[in-house]
């Protein structure tokens, strides 16, 4: 072993370990450039008057994006109201019967519905409740985002409830508690953190979805609280004024991605911290 | 002349085709320490936890025969009402992360949903503490998350949590058993103070654990029960070879 052929292996150690620094920060730069270039085009458009305020009709200066604000959170929160409960009760099913036929399936279904295209899931949600109640609605786009929701929400429930050390379930069976207690007051407690963050990053997922509200939601220049009717949301607001030929559409439009930019991104911190706040020292 | 609380007569548990318990009959007296010994995989653990059914919760698992508490069958009960009356403390000290100190001694209660007045629950917490010797230790920190105590206390504190229930049973699995040998030695003294209140029963791999704290001892071996005495006797003038062979470790 002379000296000049361990030093040769030293420099391909080093080479190599250069690579793995380089490749990883060559995935920090697609966000940096998109965070970059969205704020130098959106961030003089934000202000007071641009978040409580309805778009202008062409030809008139100013206006927001309020009724987009409003839509997409209370089109989130619909759809958060169906998916959640189902999503974590069907986790903890998930969890609890692990070699169930119904459990088998249930696994593949969410599986297979998390690589369903959301344009599909639009369209479902579309002749499921569009057509025969015949409109466009906002209930319609929860339905379908609440479809997209689910998936993640039962396999995150899953996999933190399957962590989960099997004496806590015992303890409190042994102190003669009942199944429903037992999930509702030991397991589901114990694995909020895990359950929450992934109820987190369902809703970021969805809160710039624009498939599936093409056809349900579909959109509305104006201020609307009801659920049965055509309701406006950002990445709708982004999709129509972005495609339209006026200029002031189109900084509404960049106002708007930068604020469902740092929606997502405040989401994503946001569970960050409570993974790591809420986690429940076993 | 001693009651019996705990009955068994031809008892026998299985796991699928995996017949673990076969045909015990055993009377465990009111008020006593019984230690349960034997090898590994003898059916010792899987014997304790048919006693307050807790076998059954795994997949598979089956049981028959007659196992009675106070004279009624136990099997005919609501698994919740046994459990209730049949406390069961675990090898592994298993707190509930989640609660505090003072949460977790009243999780029976709590948990299960049954209101109790803030005095009546303060009495509760102090005097199961007390009865495990653990009250001086942790009166001032209450609030605190049970996972903070060390495995000693964490394990004397899975024992008031049982006993805030007033059980007349309570079932040790390998209660010492990953506690260091001081932890240990204050658990076993707990056992005698336990006694004048509650029938124990206590699973151990621990032959000198055995002789020291248990008034009668039954051994299993391959999943039947060789013998039951006094423990005196037992370990003195065993009437079955394969005791006799176990106590003095020519298998184990």
């Amino acid at each position: 072993m002379n000296i000049d052929s361990v030093k040769f292996r030293l420099g391909k150690n080093r080479g190599f370990q250069i690579l793995i620094y380089v490749l990883a920060f060559a995935c920090v730069v697609p966000l940096l450039a998109i965070l970059l270039f969205i704020i130098k085009a959106g961030i003089t458009k934000i202000n007071w008057h641009f978040l409580v305020n309805i778009p202008k009709p062409v030809g008139e200066t100013g206006g927001g994006i309020a009724n987009a604000l409003v839509g997409s959170i209370i089109i989130i929160l619909v759809a958060s109201v169906i998916a959640i409960p189902i999503g974590i009760l069907a986790g903890v099913y998930l969890s609890e019967n692990r070699k169930s036929k119904l459990a088998y399936w249930t696994r593949l279904s969410t599986d297979i519905l998390q690589g369903v295209p959301s344009i599909v899931i639009g369209i479902v949600a579309y002749f499921w409740l569009v057509k025969p109640l015949r409109g466009f609605s906002a209930l319609s786009g929860s339905v379908a985002l609440a479809i997209m929701m689910l998936p993640i929400v039962v396999r995150s429930t899953e996999e933190t409830l399957k962590l989960l050390p099997p004496s806590l379930k015992e303890a409190a069976l042994a102190l003669g508690m009942p199944f429903h207690r037992v999930i509702f007051k030991v397991v589901i407690p114990v694995g909020i953190g895990g359950i929450l963050s992934g109820v987190m990053l369902s809703i970021a997922r969805i809160t710039g979805e624009t498939a599936p509200l093409l056809f349900t939601a579909f959109g509305n220049p104006y201020l609307s609280f009801k659920l049965t009717k055509p309701m406006q949301s950002l990445p709708l607001l982004i999709f129509n004024y972005a495609t339209s030929p006026y200029n002031d559409w189109h900084d509404l439009a960049w106002g708007a991605s930068l604020i469902l930019l740092v929606w997502v991104i405040f989401l994503n911190i946001f569970t960050k911290i409570i993974t790591r706040k809420w986690k429940v020292q076993l | 002349m001693e009651s019996t609380i705990i009955k068994s007569r031809n008892f026998n548990a299985s796991f699928g085709s995996n017949h673990v318990v076969k045909n015990v009959n055993i009377d465990i007296p009111r008020n006593h320490i019984i230690a349960v010994m034997g090898p590994s995989g003898c059916g010792k653990t899987t014997y304790l936890r048919c006693i307050n059914r807790m076998h059954e919760l795994i997949p598979g698992a089956t049981s028959s025969g007659e196992m009675d508490l106070n004279g009624e069958d136990v099997y005919q009960m609501h698994p919740i009402f046994v459990r209730l009356k049949i406390g069961m403390v675990f090898q592994r000290p298993n707190p509930f992360p989640n609660l505090s100190i003072y949460d977790n001694v009243i999780a029976g209660y709590k948990l299960n949903g049954i209101k109790l007045p803030k005095a009546e629950r303060d009495r509760i917490v102090e005097q199961s503490l007390t009865k495990v010797a653990l009250w001086k230790e942790v009166k001032d920190s209450l609030n605190k998350k049970g996972s903070f105590l060390s495995g000693g206390q964490q394990q004397r504190l899975c024992i008031a949590r049982t006993v805030a229930m007033e059980p007349e049973v309570i079932l040790f699995d390998e209660p010492t058993s990953a506690l260091d040998p001081i932890s240990t030695s204050t658990v076993e003294e707990l056992f005698h103070e336990l006694k004048a209140n509650y029938t124990l029963i206590i699973v151990t791999h621990n032959m000198q654990q055995a002789a020291r704290v248990s008034d009668k001892t039954a051994f299993f071996f391959l999943g039947e029960l060789v013998e039951y005495d006094e423990t005196k006797i037992m370990f003195t003038n065993p009437k079955d070879n394969r005791t006799q062979n176990y106590i003095t470790g020519r298998f184990s």
